[in-house]
């Protein structure tokens, strides 16, 4: 297997029970006991009401694909492996977040209905992505 | 409170972006470029007392305005770094003119130019976007702008043909600005389109090419403009917004903070879209236009697509915009892109557009946009007659 070259993210103090559900497979989000709105990604308070009453909850990862692009030519040289698609998924629970879905560029459809999937990239690295549901 | 006619902008100085940039640095385009803004407006480098700078990205560091001063000589009694992306020019423009109706400054030299080389890559800084963007490949700002576009075009029904329409009339414009990058041949519908994938749905033409290059302006206090040599290009309105930075946690992708922005600067200056004699919309690709277009009140949301198809975007058109070519035909030499809207529009209202010249151009609308939609700068400006 060749070496993982693309970025990978660091869990800090904020993010890390939201990588280490991924790790588990499970989509993690935090929600605010004051506003009661899911939001990712994770904070220290809640960026629509300020509040730190917040907790974490497994949630669907059902969601829809909100916008996304096929990217032919990257920005980055770590994805000279283009074209992939990058994509926003608006959840169920209501949050946004950018992703990858994984599934011929054909086969998209702004609205459509999309689902989590976990991809272990690396060892202990594990990113959220989707694929058409 | 207002900053309605409290500072005018009184010279300009803009380099010829240069496509390689062999061994030239940042602070000697700098220089370059405050020598000719100087001059410009006829003033000498003690005159400048307020000093605004973009970061180059080029040769970045902590307490940049320092170096610079150091480097060009300049001992001012404000100085800063503005980091808002593509709208620090525009940004700079009422910084300058709030400072000096604090009566903290009387002449602001606002300075951008930074060097680009192709296949130069520069991953996102910030630690969430190293977190949480930069590992799915948004990396860069080509894929924010993607994401608008489709999603402009689910939402709007905007077509291909419309976006391409944008890089067309400014190509048009471009070829009679001698200091644009691409000022040779026009462009069509069909070559934009024709022309390659880049980020699904736009292609390479509608997406700013990287040059280097440098711009500045000299924002002055209205008594220094009233014996200034050019005719002053007073600030009337000034409007700011802000509410993400990636496209993604945007409230909404397809209307931008270039609303509550361009409202204030309207507002301000007590004029609406309609009276304004030509529009320097911020242009990294062509989608942005048309979302500016909408949001700062030149067409309905949703109708900036037929808006640009219907009317004509050159200089002797019905509706002027980015009468330079735009950065898609004038190129992006990092900060002085943004800076070349601003240029532009005191140009044509100093009348010195020359063959582009906009007949009777005495009001200007300027926006400014850094990041992914993310920081909006609207200005109007004025020449009085």
């Amino acid at each position: 297997m060749s070496e993982y070259i693309k970025p990978l993210p660091k869990p800090t103090a904020t993010s890390r029970p939201f990588w280490e559900a991924a790790r588990n497979h499970e989509l993690m989000l935090q929600r605010c006991g004051a506003c009661s709105k899911f939001i990712y990604y994770p904070r220290d308070r809640c960026p629509y009401c300020f509040s730190d009453n917040l907790s974490w909850n497994r949630v669907s990862g059902r969601g829809t694909l909100y916008s996304y692009t096929v990217v032919h030519r990257a920005s980055s040289r770590a994805f000279a492996d283009a074209p992939y698609v990058l994509a926003i998924v608006e959840l169920d629970e209501g949050p946004r977040m950018t992703t990858n879905i994984v599934a011929p560029p054909a086969d998209l459809k702004v609205g459509m209905p999309v689902v989590a999937f976990f991809d272990d990239v690396a060892p202990g690295h594990t990113l959220v992505k989707f694929k058409p549901a | 409170m207002s900053l309605k006619g409290k500072a005018a902008a009184i010279g300009i100085g803009e380099l010829k972006p240069a496509k390689e940039p062999g061994d030239l640095t940042a602070l000697g385009l700098m220089a370059k470029v405050s020598a000719e803004a100087l001059a410009d407006a006829g003033l000498e480098k003690k005159d400048i007392d307020g000093f605004l700078v973009g970061m180059p990205y080029a040769d970045p560091g902590m307490l940049y305005p320092a170096s610079a001063i150091e480097v060009l000589g300049f001992a001012p009694r404000m100085l800063n770094v503005v980091d808002i992306g593509g709208a620090s020019p525009a940004g700079m423009i009422w910084r300058a003119a709030a400072a000096i109706d604090a009566g903290m400054c009387n002449a602001v030299l606002c300075l951008v130019a930074d060097l680009n080389r192709a296949g130069d890559q520069r991953p996102p800084t910030v630690s969430v976007q190293r977190e949480f963007e930069a590992p799915y490949g948004n990396i860069g700002a080509n894929c924010g702008y993607a994401l608008i576009a489709r999603r402009h075009m689910y939402e709007y029904g905007t077509t291909p043909e419309q976006m391409a329409k944008v890089a067309v009339d400014q190509r048009a414009n471009a070829l009679k600005n001698p200091l644009a990058t691409f000022n040779e041949k026009p462009l069509t519908i069909a070559e934009v389109l024709g022309s390659r994938m880049i980020v699904d749905p736009l292609h390479l033409y509608e997406i700013v090419s990287p040059v280097s290059g440098g711009a500045a302006v000299i924002v002055a206090s209205p008594e220094i403009a009233r014996r200034a040599k050019n005719p002053p290009v007073w600030l009337l309105g000034a409007g700011e917004a802000a509410n993400h930075s990636s496209i993604t946690y945007a409230p909404s992708i397809t209307e931008s903070p270039i609303k509550p922005a361009a409202e204030s600067a309207f507002k301000m200056a007590g004029l609406k879209p309609s009276d304004m004699d030509l529009v320097c919309p911020y242009d990294c690709y062509t989608i942005t236009v048309i979302v500016t277009l909408e949001d700062a009140g030149f067409c309905k949301k949703g109708h900036g697509g037929p808006f640009v198809a219907e009317h004509d975007l050159t200089y002797a058109g019905d509706f002027p915009c980015n009468t330079h070519g735009g950065q898609l035909s004038f190129g992006q030499p990092g900060l002085a892109g943004g800076m070349s809207h601003v240029t532009e529009a005191i140009r044509q209202l100093m009348g010195r557009g020359g063959e582009r010249q906009v007949k009777n151009a005495a009001l200007a609308y300027v926006n400014g946009n850094g990041g992914i939609m993310s920081e909006q700068v609207s200005l109007v400006l004025e020449r009085r007659s």
